[in-house]
Parts: structure tokens; C-alpha cells; sequence
């Protein structure tokens, strides 16, 4: 039954996610809804950690699997990408690096300056 | 032969899955940053279609199991931030910061570039959220007169090359705090490198989480006013 109750719960955010993405006009997807709505709910004590946990880190586990079939889709949009598939390239390439760089120094650099000198998060910190 | 087997309930689910893995041993064995798994399991894929001549909608069909699990998943990344709440507090303004510069430099980048390739508005404006979230980005880019499923393609590839290129990158800029990693991760490739950021640690996930929230938003905002000022 353990299961069970971990995916009921999950669904159910799940659920709910959609049903405001659809109710709500704001741009924001089903999943983020679900996400901040369970991260109230753990936060609040409505919902413990270990009645979502072991599904939760199942579907996290396997999350970069569930790309594959969207990142094949690609390829029926060869046509569309085809005349701008050199600039598009270049620009991806050249921006997710400046973004991934810029992000991380910025961080780099407040965290090195700050005066709250916390541990360096502990990686095992298994609950 | 060839109808009963792509015709499966499972095809499209046992092919990608056992590319993945495929994908995963090939990763271990070389140790290269450009065998990406999901990289590879994609390209192999899409061999495998290409070959025999197997229609994408007739993989989808069975393959779909895979993308319906993306939004549950995507939930559950509640709990690395839940685990990681205090860090998130303690650091606020960094994780602030972080993400907004990170966020005006996509756009920016973006812009900037389209105009010196003499990229047409609309080819600009596809192109502005590849860093954000799919389920967002369709949407901002809709919104400012992109094309959608141009839009879709330049996301997945920018999650891909961010998945792919982020432990060199990390390792050439000295980007080493787990708390940073994720941020760069998340806010540059959104939820595929939040993948990454996973496999590299529970405090990268969680950063990374909670990057495609805050990016995404952002990116909401400022796209339409980038666009009506610039374009």
C-alpha cells in the first residue's frame, strides 16, 4: 500500500497543477503549479516527506529518460529548422554558455562575499 | 513482422528506454562530455526511426508513457527544494541575483545575436525563452509572435547542450559551489539540466528546481517588454 499512497499523492498534485493551469490566465505550467502547491503542503505538514518520497525520487531518477521521446519530436520539425539551423546553432551555443557562466560566478561571488558562513551543504544528507 | 512489432503498446517505451541505457554504458566507457546519454539515445532514435522508416506519431504513440511521467516528475521536484529550504532562505539573494542575471543575459544574448545573423522579429522572438521551461516558453513565444514549434526544438536543444556542456564549463570557470552549479544549471537549461544537476547532487537539484520557477517567471515578464522596446 505504501506506493500506493505515494503515487495517489503525487497524481493528485499532479491533478490539481492542471486544473489551475487550465482554470487560471497565467502562463504558468500544470507541473510548476503542482510543484510550489507540494512544496506548501510539506512545508505546512499536511503532507510528510516519506509519504511522497520513495516515488518521488523514482520519477526524479528516471527524469532525463523522459526527454527522449520529446527531443526525438525534433526531428518532424526539420523543415521549420532547416533555414535557420546554422544561426540557431551559433546563438544557442554561444548563449546557454554566457547564461550557464553569468549565472554561476554571480552566485560564486555573492556566496564567497557573504558573511553567513554555512557548511558546505553535505551531499549525503539523506532524511 | 515489422506492423506487429512498431505497432506495440511498448515499442516506442522499450526502444528509448534501452537506447538510454545503451546510451548511459557508451557515456561510461568513452568518459566524453559530447557522449551525452540523453544526446545519444535521441540521435540513435532517431536513426532507428529514420532507418526503417518508422513514422515519429507511431513511436510517440508508445513512447508517450515517458512524456506523460514529465509532469509528476517535474511536481516531485518539490522535495529536493523542501530538503533544501533552509539553504534556499539563507542564500536568497544570491539565488536572486543569480538567476536575474542569468535570465537578462539569455535575452539579451539572444537579441543581440539575432540582429547581427539579420534574424527577421519573428525568428528573434522564437528564440528568446530557449531557456526556459517548454510548458512556459510555448506560451512567451506565442505571445510575442514567435514560431512555436521552432521555439519547442530551440528549447530541447538548449537543455541538451546544458546537460551536456555544464561539468567543463564548471570546471573551466571554477564554478564549484553546489549552490551555484544549480543555479547555473537551472536558469540556463531549465528542466533538463535540472536533470543533470540531480545526478550531480540533491543541493544542485534543488537550486536548479527552483531556478525554473524564478526563470521562468522572469522570462515571462521581461520578454514582452525586450520585445515591444527592441524589436
Amino acid at each position: 500500500m505504501k506506493y500506493v499512497k505515494e503515487v495517489v499523492w503525487i497524481i493528485a498534485f499532479t491533478f490539481i497543477g492542471e486544473v489551475l493551469n487550465k482554470l487560471l490566465p497565467l502562463p504558468v505550467p500544470a507541473g510548476v503549479y503542482g510543484l510550489i502547491l507540494l512544496l506548501l503542503a510539506l512545508v505546512t505538514g499536511i503532507l510528510k516527506l516519506q509519504d511522497v518520497e520513495s516515488t518521488g525520487n523514482f520519477l526524479l531518477d528516471t527524469m532525463t529518460m523522459m526527454f527522449v521521446p520529446a527531443a526525438v519530436g525534433i526531428m518532424s520539425s526539420v523543415d521549420v529548422l532547416l533555414p535557420v539551423l546554422l544561426p540557431y546553432a551559433v546563438m544557442i551555443v554561444i548563449s546557454t554558455i554566457i547564461v550557464m557562466v553569468s549565472t554561476g560566478l554571480v552566485a560564486s561571488f555573492i556566496l564567497k562575499h557573504s558573511k553567513s558562513q554555512d557548511e558546505p551543504a553535505n551531499k549525503e544528507a539523506a532524511v | 513482422m515489422k506492423e506487429a512489432l512498431i505497432n506495440s503498446n511498448y515499442f516506442g517505451l522499450i526502444l528509448s528506454i534501452a537506447l538510454f541505457i545503451l546510451s548511459v554504458r557508451i557515456k561510461a566507457k568513452f568518459r566524453l562530455a559530447i557522449l551525452n546519454p540523453l544526446l545519444i539515445s535521441t540521435l540513435l532514435c532517431i536513426a532507428v526511426l529514420v532507418v526503417f522508416k518508422i513514422p515519429y506519431d507511431t513511436y510517440k504513440e508508445s513512447a508517450g508513457l515517458l512524456n506523460y511521467l514529465l509532469t509528476p516528475a517535474t511536481v516531485c521536484l518539490a522535495i529536493p527544494m523542501y530538503k533544501q529550504l533552509k539553504l534556499l532562505k539563507d542564500n536568497l539573494l544570491a539565488v536572486i541575483a543569480a538567476i536575474t542575471s542569468g535570465t537578462i543575459c539569455s535575452i539579451m544574448s539572444i537579441f543581440i545575436m539575432g540582429k547581427l545573423f539579420r534574424l527577421s522579429s519573428e525568428h528573434i522572438a522564437t528564440l528568446l525563452p530557449k531557456s526556459i521551461t517548454t510548458a512556459i516558453g510555448m506560451g512567451v513565444s506565442e505571445e510575442a509572435g514567435g514560431i512555436v514549434t521552432l521555439t519547442v526544438a530551440g528549447i530541447i536543444i538548449t537543455g541538451i547542450l546544458g546537460n551536456m556542456i555544464a561539468e567543463s564549463i564548471f570546471r573551466i570557470f571554477h564554478i564549484d559551489h553546489p549552490i551555484a552549479r544549480g543555479l547555473a544549471l537551472g536558469t540556463s537549461a531549465h528542466a533538463v539540466g535540472t536533470a543533470k544537476a540531480l545526478e550531480l547532487g540533491e543541493v544542485e537539484g534543488a537550486m536548479s528546481s527552483l531556478s525554473i520557477c524564478v526563470a521562468g517567471i522572469l522570462t515571462v515578464i521581461l520578454v514582452p517588454i525586450v520585445n515591444s522596446t527592441l524589436v
